[in-house]
């Protein structure tokens, strides 16, 4: 029993190693002198300032942000319909095929996805004249199809494991089934709502592939820009950028972790103190 | 499942009830949705995988003549079958994508079994610290890789330092930074679904197989390993699909020699501009994909019904 725990803690202690290790030395080296990245020339923040002097970056990571915050907001729209038609509704017709194209797109290769969008945008507009060209809007539904299967997979787990038995009480009692849900359901699974949203925010924010297939001249998303940079080589003030975006995520981590643990203790007061009224 | 339905009239009439309430309006938004944007998608580049390239714009021609004739060809397909490129680029994305499920396999267990096995308190900081990396940008973590392994990179500088090596090793640009690559940046797809199969076998079962007198790797290989096999498929599965069509990785990382079929797809599209044979590399890499998925989609079907 101690050999397996022994080994158990070295296996833990080696893969997070390997999981942070590549991490804290984009850190270490974001603060290095030196324009060679990985010769230590001494602590400096000057490639701070060069990232923040980039328009193209800038611009770039504000595109990103804005497009993000759309997708973020219609996949937990289309997604929580989809988790709740898939957890809930029982069986109907084309259901196999729904749950297929809600699981497809989590392991679909993204070339794929990218080359099969951007066939279809060309099609529709050759056809029906709609998307004008390409930019920004195409983008955006491409990471909506593919951020909603996230969601969805993440709203019908949170479903699945809630008491249906609350729900099933109220349409009893006579409540209409949107009623329940805007009152019921929605309270209940609203942190995998959050969930969902922050992890297609952060899919949008990631992707590459797919961006660079279906966007047009004049839309460059970050990581576009990014990777034609590191195409070339490395580069210090990427490593500026990638410290500031592990900081944040960081940082939302932690405070997301808080509030959780605080609303949890808030809970479990009213319930006590709800019991302790009736007694 | 809920219950609800049973209420309703059996039959096509149910059916047609179904769509017709509010519960099949709020399902045919998200499937409309998905049939346009995901699967009416696929049919257009099986469509143009049938053309021939030419000089224009949109740069493929039409499936149907202006005589209303049907104008497909499988020479794509045939190009495809001809030129070893492609056959090799297959095979090889195969065996890397393989290759590298198998680290992550031998990585992520023991993590997923330690995690499982430590104490309640610490097991979901420990969870958090897996996924955490996976919420930072993935193009960042893979960009990390270039700074350690290049020939005045990370490892190279130490290993000099230490004078283990007067020569630098070639570690970018080849295979080997491949496999990193892609186990660095897919190793919390296996420990997530692994960590859920071991979390739910209780330690009792290699507990009693112990007291009874059963070596510890014995109670392992019978008990857990078996056990865990679900968790084993998932994590494989998510691994392994997206890994064969990788772009970014081998891109980065690879040499020149290192072909694999999602950055053949990419040069064919952005490079060459032709749009026909970047359709059929795609469907090719579909078919093959497809056992794959379809597996995939099973264990999710049975793991929801459980």
């Amino acid at each position: 029993m101690r050999r397996r725990n022994w080994f158990l803690f070295s296996a833990l202690c080696f893969g997070f190693a390997f999981l942070y290790g590549p991490i804290l030395s984009l850190i270490v080296y974001s603060f290095n002198e030196s324009r060679l990245v990985t010769v230590w020339s001494g602590f400096s923040t000057r490639w701070y300032g060069e990232l923040f002097r980039d328009p193209q970056i800038i611009d770039a990571a504000l595109l990103s942000l804005r497009i993000a915050a759309v997708n973020a907001t219609f996949a937990v729209a289309l997604g929580t319909l989809a988790g709740l038609a898939v957890a809930r509704f029982g069986r109907f017709r084309g259901r196999t095929l729904f749950t297929g194209m809600i699981a497809a797109p989590l392991v679909m290769p993204e070339v794929i996805t990218g080359l099969s969008l951007l066939l279809l945008f060309v099609t529709l507009e050759a056809a029906v004249g709609w998307p004008s060209g390409r930019g920004v809007t195409t983008i955006t539904i491409a990471h909506i199809t593919f951020s909603m299967a996230y969601v969805a997979v993440i709203v019908q787990s949170r479903l699945s494991t809630m008491d249906a038995s609350v729900e099933e009480a109220a349409l009893d009692l006579g409540a209409r089934p949107w009623k329940v849900f805007l009152v019921i359901t929605l309270p209940i699974i609203a942190p995998a709502l959050v969930a969902g949203w922050l992890l297609a925010f952060t899919l949008s924010l990631d992707d590459l592939v797919i961006a660079s297939f279906v966007s047009g001249p004049g839309a460059s998303t970050l990581p576009m820009v990014v990777f034609s940079k590191v195409r070339l080589g490395v580069s210090p003030d990427v490593n500026a950028l990638a410290t500031i975006i592990v900081g944040v995520v960081t940082l939302a981590v932690i405070v997301s972790g808080w509030l959780m643990i605080r609303s949890e203790r808030r809970r479990e007061r009213d319930v006590q103190a709800a019991l302790a009224d009736r007694s | 499942m809920s219950g609800a339905a049973s209420e309703e009239p059996s039959g096509s009439g149910r059916r047609r009830a179904f769509w017709l309430s509010g519960r099949g309006l709020v399902s045919s938004i998200p499937y409309l949705w998905l049939l346009l944007f995901f699967l009416l998608p696929f049919a257009i580049v099986l469509k143009i995988s049938l053309a021939e390239p030419i000089i224009a714009q949109p740069p493929f021609t039409p499936l149907f003549g202006p005589d209303g004739s049907l104008q497909a060809t499988i020479d794509n397909f045939l190009f495809l079958l001809e030129d070893s490129l492609y056959i090799v680029a297959y095979l090889n994305s195969l065996k890397i994508a393989g290759i590298s499920t198998l680290l992550c396999l031998l990585i992520g267990y023991p993590m997923a079994y330690g995690i499982a096995r430590s104490p309640r308190a610490i097991r979901n900081i420990l969870l958090l610290l897996v996924i955490l990396p996976f919420w930072t940008s993935f193009l960042l973590r893979v960009y990390a890789w270039m700074g350690i392994l290049r020939n005045n990179g990370l490892i190279n500088n130490l290993l000099m330092w230490l004078g283990v090596i007067d020569q630098p090793i070639q570690m970018m640009n080849s295979d080997f930074a491949i496999y990193i690559g892609i186990t660095y940046s897919y190793l919390p797809f296996m420990i997530l679904p692994l960590y859920a199969a071991l979390e739910r076998l209780s330690p009792d079962l290699v507990e009693a197989a112990e007291d009874l007198g059963c070596r510890p790797w014995k109670a392992f290989l019978t008990i857990t390993l078996p056990l865990s096999v679900p968790g084993i498929i998932a994590g494989s599965l998510l691994v392994f699909i997206p890994a064969v069509g990788e772009f970014v990785i081998p891109s980065l990382l690879g040499g020149p020699d290192s072909l694999m079929i999602g950055r053949v797809l990419w040069d064919e599209f952005f490079g060459n501009r032709d749009w026909p044979v970047a359709s059929a590399v795609a469907i090719a890499l579909l078919l093959v994909l497809v056992i794959p998925i379809m597996l995939f989609q099973r264990m999710n079907l049975r793991r929801e019904g459980a």
